[in-house]
Protein backbone atom coordinates (compact mmCIF):
# COMPACT_ATOMS: atom_id res chain seq x y z
CA UNK A 1 0.00 0.00 0.00
CA UNK A 2 1.18 3.51 -0.76
CA UNK A 3 0.77 6.48 1.48
CA UNK A 4 -0.87 9.48 -0.11
CA UNK A 5 0.71 12.55 1.54
CA UNK A 6 -1.98 14.84 0.17
CA UNK A 7 -4.64 12.97 2.17
CA UNK A 8 -3.07 14.11 5.47
CA UNK A 9 -3.76 17.68 4.38
CA UNK A 10 -7.11 17.17 2.66
CA UNK A 11 -8.69 15.54 5.69
CA UNK A 12 -7.96 18.51 7.96
CA UNK A 13 -11.02 20.69 7.12
CA UNK A 14 -13.30 17.72 7.84
CA UNK A 15 -11.58 17.06 11.12
CA UNK A 16 -11.76 20.69 12.19
CA UNK A 17 -15.53 20.61 11.77
CA UNK A 18 -15.63 17.39 13.78
CA UNK A 19 -13.33 18.74 16.45
CA UNK A 20 -15.65 21.64 17.17
CA UNK A 21 -18.55 19.29 17.66
CA UNK A 22 -16.43 17.08 19.90
CA UNK A 23 -15.54 20.12 22.00
CA UNK A 24 -19.11 21.39 22.19
CA UNK A 25 -20.48 18.03 23.25
CA UNK A 26 -17.71 17.53 25.80
CA UNK A 27 -18.09 20.98 27.32
CA UNK A 28 -21.88 20.94 27.53
CA UNK A 29 -21.93 17.29 28.54
CA UNK A 30 -19.38 17.70 31.31
CA UNK A 31 -21.12 20.88 32.48
CA UNK A 32 -24.28 18.84 32.95
CA UNK A 33 -22.12 16.14 34.51
CA UNK A 34 -20.88 18.68 37.07
CA UNK A 35 -24.41 19.51 38.12
CA UNK A 36 -25.43 15.85 38.31
CA UNK A 37 -22.14 14.90 39.96
CA UNK A 38 -22.33 17.57 42.64
CA UNK A 39 -25.90 16.65 43.43
CA UNK A 40 -25.35 12.89 43.56
CA UNK A 41 -21.94 13.25 45.20
CA UNK A 42 -23.46 15.22 48.07
CA UNK A 43 -26.38 12.79 48.19
CA UNK A 44 -23.94 9.91 48.62
CA UNK A 45 -22.68 11.43 51.88
CA UNK A 46 -26.13 12.34 53.14
CA UNK A 47 -27.28 11.41 56.62
CA UNK A 48 -30.33 9.74 55.12
CA UNK A 49 -29.98 6.17 54.03
CA UNK A 50 -32.58 6.41 51.24
CA UNK A 51 -30.85 9.40 49.71
CA UNK A 52 -27.49 7.64 49.88
CA UNK A 53 -29.02 4.55 48.31
CA UNK A 54 -30.37 6.51 45.33
CA UNK A 55 -26.98 8.10 44.71
CA UNK A 56 -25.04 4.87 45.03
CA UNK A 57 -27.47 3.07 42.72
CA UNK A 58 -27.06 5.68 40.01
CA UNK A 59 -23.29 5.60 40.23
CA UNK A 60 -23.14 1.82 40.17
CA UNK A 61 -25.47 1.50 37.17
CA UNK A 62 -23.45 3.94 35.12
CA UNK A 63 -20.09 2.56 36.18
CA UNK A 64 -21.21 -1.01 35.72
CA UNK A 65 -22.38 -0.70 32.11
CA UNK A 66 -20.32 0.05 29.00
CA UNK A 67 -20.74 3.51 27.52
CA UNK A 68 -21.74 2.02 24.17
CA UNK A 69 -24.60 0.16 25.85
CA UNK A 70 -25.70 3.41 27.50
CA UNK A 71 -25.62 5.17 24.14
CA UNK A 72 -27.77 2.55 22.42
CA UNK A 73 -30.10 2.29 25.38
CA UNK A 74 -30.81 6.01 25.37
CA UNK A 75 -30.70 6.55 21.62
CA UNK A 76 -32.59 3.42 20.56
CA UNK A 77 -34.07 1.79 23.64
CA UNK A 78 -35.89 4.70 25.22
CA UNK A 79 -37.36 6.08 21.95
CA UNK A 80 -38.69 2.59 21.18
CA UNK A 81 -40.43 2.59 24.55
CA UNK A 82 -41.95 6.08 24.43
CA UNK A 83 -42.41 6.31 20.67
CA UNK A 84 -40.47 9.55 20.28
CA UNK A 85 -36.97 10.08 18.92
CA UNK A 86 -34.50 12.74 19.95
CA UNK A 87 -31.90 14.66 18.03
CA UNK A 88 -28.66 12.65 18.28
CA UNK A 89 -26.74 15.77 19.32
CA UNK A 90 -29.05 16.35 22.27
CA UNK A 91 -28.82 12.66 23.11
CA UNK A 92 -25.04 12.88 22.84
CA UNK A 93 -24.78 15.75 25.28
CA UNK A 94 -27.20 14.02 27.65
CA UNK A 95 -25.23 10.78 27.55
CA UNK A 96 -21.91 12.47 28.26
CA UNK A 97 -23.65 14.36 31.09
CA UNK A 98 -25.18 11.25 32.63
CA UNK A 99 -22.02 9.24 32.23
CA UNK A 100 -19.51 11.82 33.50
CA UNK A 101 -22.00 12.77 36.23
CA UNK A 102 -21.56 9.38 37.87
CA UNK A 103 -17.78 9.65 37.87
CA UNK A 104 -17.87 13.26 39.02
CA UNK A 105 -20.19 12.19 41.86
CA UNK A 106 -17.43 9.87 43.01
CA UNK A 107 -14.90 12.70 42.71
CA UNK A 108 -17.12 14.98 44.79
CA UNK A 109 -17.66 12.29 47.41
CA UNK A 110 -13.95 11.55 47.58
CA UNK A 111 -13.10 15.25 47.77
CA UNK A 112 -15.46 15.97 50.63
CA UNK A 113 -14.48 12.80 52.49
CA UNK A 114 -10.81 13.67 52.17
CA UNK A 115 -11.29 16.73 54.38
CA UNK A 116 -10.40 16.01 57.98
CA UNK A 117 -13.39 15.41 60.25
CA UNK A 118 -11.95 17.98 62.63
CA UNK A 119 -12.78 20.75 60.15
CA UNK A 120 -16.49 20.06 60.41
CA UNK A 121 -16.21 19.81 64.19
CA UNK A 122 -14.33 23.09 64.42
CA UNK A 123 -16.98 24.84 62.34
CA UNK A 124 -19.85 23.33 64.27
CA UNK A 125 -18.23 24.10 67.63
CA UNK A 126 -18.18 27.79 66.68
CA UNK A 127 -21.92 27.76 66.16
CA UNK A 128 -22.05 27.46 62.37
CA UNK A 129 -24.75 25.08 61.19
CA UNK A 130 -23.87 22.15 58.97
CA UNK A 131 -24.78 23.98 55.78
CA UNK A 132 -22.62 27.00 56.66
CA UNK A 133 -19.72 24.78 57.68
CA UNK A 134 -20.05 22.88 54.43
CA UNK A 135 -20.15 26.02 52.34
CA UNK A 136 -17.42 28.11 53.96
CA UNK A 137 -15.06 25.47 55.33
CA UNK A 138 -15.41 22.03 53.78
CA UNK A 139 -16.39 22.83 50.19
CA UNK A 140 -13.57 25.30 49.38
CA UNK A 141 -11.01 22.78 50.59
CA UNK A 142 -12.69 19.85 48.84
CA UNK A 143 -12.83 21.75 45.53
CA UNK A 144 -9.06 22.01 45.51
CA UNK A 145 -8.73 18.28 46.03
CA UNK A 146 -11.22 17.66 43.24
CA UNK A 147 -9.47 19.66 40.52
CA UNK A 148 -6.96 17.02 39.35
CA UNK A 149 -9.41 14.09 39.13
CA UNK A 150 -11.96 16.39 37.54
CA UNK A 151 -9.49 17.40 34.84
CA UNK A 152 -8.76 13.76 34.29
CA UNK A 153 -12.48 13.03 33.88
CA UNK A 154 -12.76 15.85 31.34
CA UNK A 155 -10.11 14.21 29.19
CA UNK A 156 -11.80 10.81 29.52
CA UNK A 157 -15.18 12.28 28.53
CA UNK A 158 -13.61 14.01 25.57
CA UNK A 159 -12.30 10.70 24.31
CA UNK A 160 -15.62 9.02 25.14
CA UNK A 161 -17.44 11.28 22.68
CA UNK A 162 -15.82 9.24 19.89
CA UNK A 163 -18.34 6.49 20.65
CA UNK A 164 -21.12 8.88 19.67
CA UNK A 165 -20.00 8.31 16.07
CA UNK A 166 -22.04 5.13 16.35
CA UNK A 167 -25.25 7.21 16.43
CA UNK A 168 -24.22 9.58 13.63
CA UNK A 169 -23.11 12.49 15.74
CA UNK A 170 -20.66 14.21 13.40
CA UNK A 171 -17.89 14.65 15.95
CA UNK A 172 -14.22 14.12 15.25
CA UNK A 173 -14.29 10.32 14.91
CA UNK A 174 -17.38 10.36 12.73
CA UNK A 175 -15.91 13.02 10.44
CA UNK A 176 -12.83 10.88 10.02
CA UNK A 177 -14.90 7.83 9.19
CA UNK A 178 -16.91 9.79 6.64
CA UNK A 179 -13.78 10.99 4.92
CA UNK A 180 -12.31 7.51 4.98
CA UNK A 181 -15.33 5.91 3.28
CA UNK A 182 -15.15 8.44 0.48
CA UNK A 183 -11.41 8.34 -0.12
CA UNK A 184 -10.34 4.90 1.20
CA UNK A 185 -7.25 6.52 2.78
CA UNK A 186 -7.70 4.74 6.11
CA UNK A 187 -4.17 5.11 7.42
CA UNK A 188 -3.84 8.82 6.67
CA UNK A 189 -7.28 9.65 8.06
CA UNK A 190 -7.05 7.67 11.27
CA UNK A 191 -3.52 8.92 11.87
CA UNK A 192 -4.81 12.48 11.66
CA UNK A 193 -7.83 11.70 13.85
CA UNK A 194 -5.46 10.54 16.58
CA UNK A 195 -3.34 13.66 16.13
CA UNK A 196 -6.45 15.80 16.53
CA UNK A 197 -7.39 14.11 19.81
CA UNK A 198 -3.84 14.60 21.04
CA UNK A 199 -3.94 18.29 20.12
CA UNK A 200 -6.56 18.65 22.84
CA UNK A 201 -5.58 15.99 25.34
CA UNK A 202 -1.84 16.69 25.61
CA UNK A 203 -2.21 20.39 26.49
CA UNK A 204 -5.04 19.43 28.85
CA UNK A 205 -2.75 16.96 30.64
CA UNK A 206 0.04 19.50 30.85
CA UNK A 207 -2.33 22.10 32.27
CA UNK A 208 -3.51 19.54 34.81
CA UNK A 209 -0.01 18.71 35.92
CA UNK A 210 0.72 22.38 36.29
CA UNK A 211 -2.41 22.88 38.42
CA UNK A 212 -1.55 19.84 40.53
CA UNK A 213 1.88 21.23 41.27
CA UNK A 214 0.40 24.58 42.25
CA UNK A 215 -2.13 22.92 44.51
CA UNK A 216 0.58 20.83 46.16
CA UNK A 217 2.49 23.96 46.94
CA UNK A 218 -0.37 25.85 48.59
CA UNK B 1 -23.34 27.14 85.08
CA UNK B 2 -23.01 23.53 83.89
CA UNK B 3 -25.06 20.78 85.47
CA UNK B 4 -24.65 17.22 84.33
CA UNK B 5 -27.19 14.66 85.37
CA UNK B 6 -26.84 10.92 84.82
CA UNK B 7 -25.07 11.45 81.52
CA UNK B 8 -24.84 8.29 79.47
CA UNK B 9 -23.20 7.90 76.09
CA UNK B 10 -22.86 4.74 74.02
CA UNK B 11 -21.33 4.10 70.63
CA UNK B 12 -23.40 1.13 69.49
CA UNK B 13 -22.94 -1.50 72.18
CA UNK B 14 -19.93 0.25 73.63
CA UNK B 15 -21.00 2.13 76.75
CA UNK B 16 -18.50 4.93 77.07
CA UNK B 17 -20.08 7.23 79.67
CA UNK B 18 -21.91 5.38 82.39
CA UNK B 19 -23.87 7.99 84.28
CA UNK B 20 -21.93 11.13 85.13
CA UNK B 21 -23.50 13.56 87.58
CA UNK B 22 -21.66 16.73 88.48
CA UNK B 23 -21.82 20.50 88.59
CA UNK B 24 -19.39 23.12 87.38
CA UNK B 25 -19.78 26.66 88.66
CA UNK B 26 -19.28 29.94 86.84
CA UNK B 27 -15.62 30.99 86.62
CA UNK B 28 -14.51 27.58 87.75
CA UNK B 29 -11.58 25.79 86.10
CA UNK B 30 -12.03 22.04 86.04
CA UNK B 31 -9.23 19.78 84.88
CA UNK B 32 -10.20 16.32 83.72
CA UNK B 33 -7.57 13.61 84.00
CA UNK B 34 -7.65 9.86 83.55
CA UNK B 35 -6.33 6.96 81.51
CA UNK B 36 -6.70 6.71 77.75
CA UNK B 37 -10.12 5.47 76.69
CA UNK B 38 -11.77 6.43 79.97
CA UNK B 39 -14.16 8.78 78.16
CA UNK B 40 -12.61 12.20 78.84
CA UNK B 41 -12.98 13.46 75.28
CA UNK B 42 -16.45 12.00 74.96
CA UNK B 43 -17.51 13.74 78.18
CA UNK B 44 -16.17 17.06 76.93
CA UNK B 45 -17.83 16.63 73.52
CA UNK B 46 -21.16 15.96 75.17
CA UNK B 47 -20.92 19.39 76.81
CA UNK B 48 -21.40 21.06 73.41
CA UNK B 49 -23.22 18.10 71.88
CA UNK B 50 -20.53 17.37 69.35
CA UNK B 51 -21.53 13.87 70.42
CA UNK B 52 -25.21 13.03 70.62
CA UNK B 53 -26.22 12.39 74.20
CA UNK B 54 -27.64 8.90 74.68
CA UNK B 55 -29.48 9.72 77.91
CA UNK B 56 -29.31 12.07 80.85
CA UNK B 57 -29.16 15.83 81.06
CA UNK B 58 -26.56 18.48 80.34
CA UNK B 59 -27.93 21.76 81.60
CA UNK B 60 -26.10 24.92 80.65
CA UNK B 61 -27.43 28.16 82.10
CA UNK B 62 -30.75 26.47 82.70
CA UNK B 63 -31.12 24.88 79.25
CA UNK B 64 -30.96 21.13 78.85
CA UNK B 65 -29.01 20.71 75.65
CA UNK B 66 -29.65 16.97 75.55
CA UNK B 67 -33.14 18.02 74.47
CA UNK B 68 -33.27 17.65 70.68
CA UNK B 69 -35.54 20.68 70.28
CA UNK B 70 -32.85 23.05 71.61
CA UNK B 71 -31.22 25.19 68.90
CA UNK B 72 -27.77 23.75 69.38
CA UNK B 73 -26.11 26.19 66.97
CA UNK B 74 -27.17 29.18 68.99
CA UNK B 75 -26.02 27.52 72.16
CA UNK B 76 -22.62 26.46 70.80
CA UNK B 77 -21.76 30.11 70.26
CA UNK B 78 -21.51 30.36 74.05
CA UNK B 79 -19.25 27.35 74.39
CA UNK B 80 -15.84 27.58 72.75
CA UNK B 81 -13.84 24.46 72.02
CA UNK B 82 -10.13 23.92 71.50
CA UNK B 83 -8.99 20.64 69.95
CA UNK B 84 -5.88 18.58 70.36
CA UNK B 85 -5.03 18.94 66.66
CA UNK B 86 -6.02 22.64 66.45
CA UNK B 87 -8.33 22.14 63.46
CA UNK B 88 -7.54 25.55 62.02
CA UNK B 89 -9.00 26.26 58.59
CA UNK B 90 -5.99 25.81 56.29
CA UNK B 91 -7.49 27.81 53.41
CA UNK B 92 -7.96 30.91 55.56
CA UNK B 93 -5.43 33.33 57.00
CA UNK B 94 -5.03 33.61 60.76
CA UNK B 95 -7.25 36.69 60.82
CA UNK B 96 -9.89 35.01 58.66
CA UNK B 97 -9.82 31.94 60.88
CA UNK B 98 -10.77 34.15 63.78
CA UNK B 99 -13.38 36.28 62.03
CA UNK B 100 -15.07 33.66 59.85
CA UNK B 101 -17.70 32.48 62.32
CA UNK B 102 -18.54 35.89 63.85
CA UNK B 103 -18.89 37.34 60.33
CA UNK B 104 -21.09 34.57 58.99
CA UNK B 105 -23.20 34.63 62.13
CA UNK B 106 -23.68 38.39 61.95
CA UNK B 107 -21.90 39.24 65.18
CA UNK B 108 -20.91 42.73 64.05
CA UNK B 109 -19.52 44.96 61.34
CA UNK B 110 -16.52 43.77 59.40
CA UNK B 111 -14.16 46.49 60.68
CA UNK B 112 -15.25 45.98 64.24
CA UNK B 113 -14.76 42.21 64.04
CA UNK B 114 -11.32 42.63 62.48
CA UNK B 115 -10.37 45.02 65.25
CA UNK B 116 -11.59 42.55 67.86
CA UNK B 117 -9.64 39.75 66.17
CA UNK B 118 -6.48 41.84 66.30
CA UNK B 119 -7.02 42.40 70.01
CA UNK B 120 -7.38 38.66 70.50
CA UNK B 121 -4.19 38.10 68.55
CA UNK B 122 -2.46 40.57 70.85
CA UNK B 123 -3.74 38.62 73.77
CA UNK B 124 -2.23 35.37 72.48
CA UNK B 125 0.92 37.18 71.35
CA UNK B 126 0.51 36.68 67.61
CA UNK B 127 -0.46 40.07 66.20
CA UNK B 128 2.30 39.89 63.59
CA UNK B 129 0.86 36.63 62.24
CA UNK B 130 -2.54 38.05 61.28
CA UNK B 131 -2.00 37.54 57.57
CA UNK B 132 -0.05 34.30 57.79
CA UNK B 133 -1.60 30.97 56.86
CA UNK B 134 -1.84 28.16 59.41
CA UNK B 135 0.64 25.96 57.52
CA UNK B 136 3.40 28.48 58.27
CA UNK B 137 2.83 28.43 62.03
CA UNK B 138 4.38 26.22 64.70
CA UNK B 139 2.09 23.93 66.69
CA UNK B 140 2.11 26.27 69.67
CA UNK B 141 1.20 29.22 67.48
CA UNK B 142 -1.57 27.24 65.82
CA UNK B 143 -3.07 26.35 69.15
CA UNK B 144 -2.98 29.96 70.31
CA UNK B 145 -4.77 31.00 67.12
CA UNK B 146 -7.33 28.27 67.79
CA UNK B 147 -7.90 29.71 71.24
CA UNK B 148 -8.31 33.21 69.78
CA UNK B 149 -10.74 31.81 67.21
CA UNK B 150 -12.89 30.28 69.93
CA UNK B 151 -12.77 33.47 72.00
CA UNK B 152 -13.97 35.55 69.05
CA UNK B 153 -17.49 34.26 69.66
CA UNK B 154 -17.41 35.67 73.23
CA UNK B 155 -18.08 32.30 74.81
CA UNK B 156 -19.08 31.92 78.44
CA UNK B 157 -17.45 28.53 78.69
CA UNK B 158 -14.29 27.16 77.10
CA UNK B 159 -13.65 23.46 76.55
CA UNK B 160 -10.11 22.22 75.93
CA UNK B 161 -9.37 18.68 74.79
CA UNK B 162 -5.70 17.97 75.45
CA UNK B 163 -4.66 21.31 73.96
CA UNK B 164 -0.95 20.70 74.45
CA UNK B 165 -0.65 16.96 73.74
CA UNK B 166 0.32 17.42 70.10
CA UNK B 167 2.97 20.06 70.84
CA UNK B 168 6.72 19.86 71.14
CA UNK B 169 7.61 20.20 74.83
CA UNK B 170 9.23 23.61 74.41
CA UNK B 171 6.00 25.02 72.90
CA UNK B 172 3.66 23.83 75.63
CA UNK B 173 4.45 26.71 77.99
CA UNK B 174 3.17 29.46 75.68
CA UNK B 175 -0.19 27.77 75.28
CA UNK B 176 -0.56 27.05 78.98
CA UNK B 177 0.30 30.68 79.74
CA UNK B 178 -2.56 31.87 77.52
CA UNK B 179 -4.91 29.44 79.22
CA UNK B 180 -3.78 30.62 82.62
CA UNK B 181 -4.50 34.24 81.68
CA UNK B 182 -7.93 33.18 80.55
CA UNK B 183 -8.58 31.42 83.85
CA UNK B 184 -7.44 34.49 85.76
CA UNK B 185 -9.90 36.62 83.81
CA UNK B 186 -12.65 34.43 85.17
CA UNK B 187 -13.45 32.21 82.18
CA UNK B 188 -15.30 29.01 83.02
CA UNK B 189 -13.06 26.25 81.70
CA UNK B 190 -13.14 22.48 81.38
CA UNK B 191 -9.71 21.19 80.43
CA UNK B 192 -8.85 17.60 79.58
CA UNK B 193 -5.12 17.46 80.17
CA UNK B 194 -2.08 15.43 81.05
CA UNK B 195 -0.33 18.54 82.38
CA UNK B 196 -0.52 17.85 86.10
CA UNK B 197 1.42 21.03 86.87
CA UNK B 198 -1.27 23.07 85.15
CA UNK B 199 -4.03 21.15 86.94
CA UNK B 200 -2.43 21.81 90.31
CA UNK B 201 -1.68 25.44 89.72
CA UNK B 202 -4.67 26.66 87.72
CA UNK B 203 -7.39 24.08 88.37
CA UNK B 204 -10.02 24.81 90.98
CA UNK B 205 -11.11 21.22 90.80
CA UNK B 206 -9.83 18.02 89.30
CA UNK B 207 -11.97 15.18 87.93
CA UNK B 208 -10.39 11.78 87.69
CA UNK B 209 -12.25 9.73 85.09
CA UNK B 210 -12.07 5.99 84.83
CA UNK B 211 -14.15 3.64 82.68
CA UNK B 212 -16.84 6.16 81.87
CA UNK B 213 -17.32 7.59 85.34
CA UNK B 214 -15.93 10.49 87.33
CA UNK B 215 -14.40 8.28 89.96
CA UNK B 216 -12.93 11.01 92.10
CA UNK B 217 -13.32 14.75 92.19
CA UNK B 218 -12.00 17.45 94.45
CA UNK B 219 -9.52 20.27 94.72
CA UNK B 220 -6.09 19.52 93.23
CA UNK B 221 -4.82 19.14 96.78
CA UNK B 222 -7.47 16.55 97.59
CA UNK B 223 -7.01 14.53 94.43
CA UNK B 224 -3.23 14.68 94.14
CA UNK B 225 -2.18 14.60 97.79
CA UNK B 226 -5.03 12.98 99.68
CA UNK B 227 -6.04 10.55 96.98
CA UNK B 228 -9.01 8.38 97.99
CA UNK B 229 -9.21 5.75 95.28
CA UNK B 230 -6.68 3.12 94.52
CA UNK B 231 -7.20 3.52 90.80
CA UNK B 232 -6.50 7.24 90.99
CA UNK B 233 -3.36 6.49 92.92
CA UNK B 234 -2.27 3.91 90.37
CA UNK B 235 -2.87 6.39 87.54
CA UNK B 236 -1.03 9.22 89.29
CA UNK B 237 1.93 7.07 90.20
CA UNK B 238 2.27 6.11 86.57
CA UNK B 239 2.36 9.64 85.18
CA UNK B 240 4.02 11.68 87.94
N1 LIG C 1 -16.83 8.17 67.37
C1 LIG C 1 -16.67 7.04 68.10
N2 LIG C 1 -17.18 5.88 67.67
C2 LIG C 1 -17.03 4.74 68.39
N3 LIG C 1 -16.37 4.66 69.54
C3 LIG C 1 -15.81 5.79 70.01
C4 LIG C 1 -15.92 7.04 69.32
N4 LIG C 1 -15.28 7.98 70.03
C5 LIG C 1 -14.78 7.35 71.12
N5 LIG C 1 -15.10 6.05 71.12
C6 LIG C 1 -14.74 5.06 72.17
O1 LIG C 1 -15.07 5.60 73.40
C7 LIG C 1 -14.10 5.29 74.38
C8 LIG C 1 -13.66 6.55 75.08
O2 LIG C 1 -13.02 7.40 74.16
P1 LIG C 1 -12.52 8.84 74.51
O3 LIG C 1 -11.93 9.40 73.29
O4 LIG C 1 -13.60 9.60 75.17
O5 LIG C 1 -11.39 8.53 75.59
P2 LIG C 1 -10.32 9.51 76.21
O6 LIG C 1 -10.44 9.36 77.68
O7 LIG C 1 -10.47 10.86 75.65
O8 LIG C 1 -8.96 8.85 75.76
P3 LIG C 1 -7.59 9.56 75.27
O9 LIG C 1 -6.85 9.93 76.51
O10 LIG C 1 -6.91 8.46 74.52
O11 LIG C 1 -7.95 10.71 74.43
C9 LIG C 1 -12.99 4.55 73.67
O12 LIG C 1 -13.14 3.20 73.92
C10 LIG C 1 -13.25 4.83 72.22
O13 LIG C 1 -12.89 3.73 71.44
MG1 LIG D 1 -9.32 12.08 74.30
Amino acid sequence: MVINPQAFIDVIPFLIDGLWITLYITIFGVAIGCVIGTLFGLMSISRFRVVRFIAVTYVEIVRGTPLLAQIFFIHLGIPALIGHTFDPYITGVAIIGINSGAYIAEIVRGGVNSIDKGQMEAGRSLGLNSRQTMRYIIWPQALKVMIPPFGNQFVISLKDTSLLSSIAVAELMYSGRQYMTITFSAFETMFMVCIFYLIITIPASLLLRYLERRIDKS
Amino acid sequence: MIKVNELHKSFGDNQVLKGITTEIGAQEVVCVIGPSGSGKSTFLRCLNRLEDITSGEVIIDGTNIADKSVNINRYRQDVGMVFQHFNLFPHKSVLENITLAPKKLGKGQKAELNEKAMQLLDKVGLREKANAYPSSLSGGQKQRVAIARALAMNPKIMLFDEPTSALDPELVGDVLAVMKDLANEGMTMVVVTHEMGFAKEVGDRVFFMDEGLVLEEGTPEEVFTHTKHERTQAFLSKIL
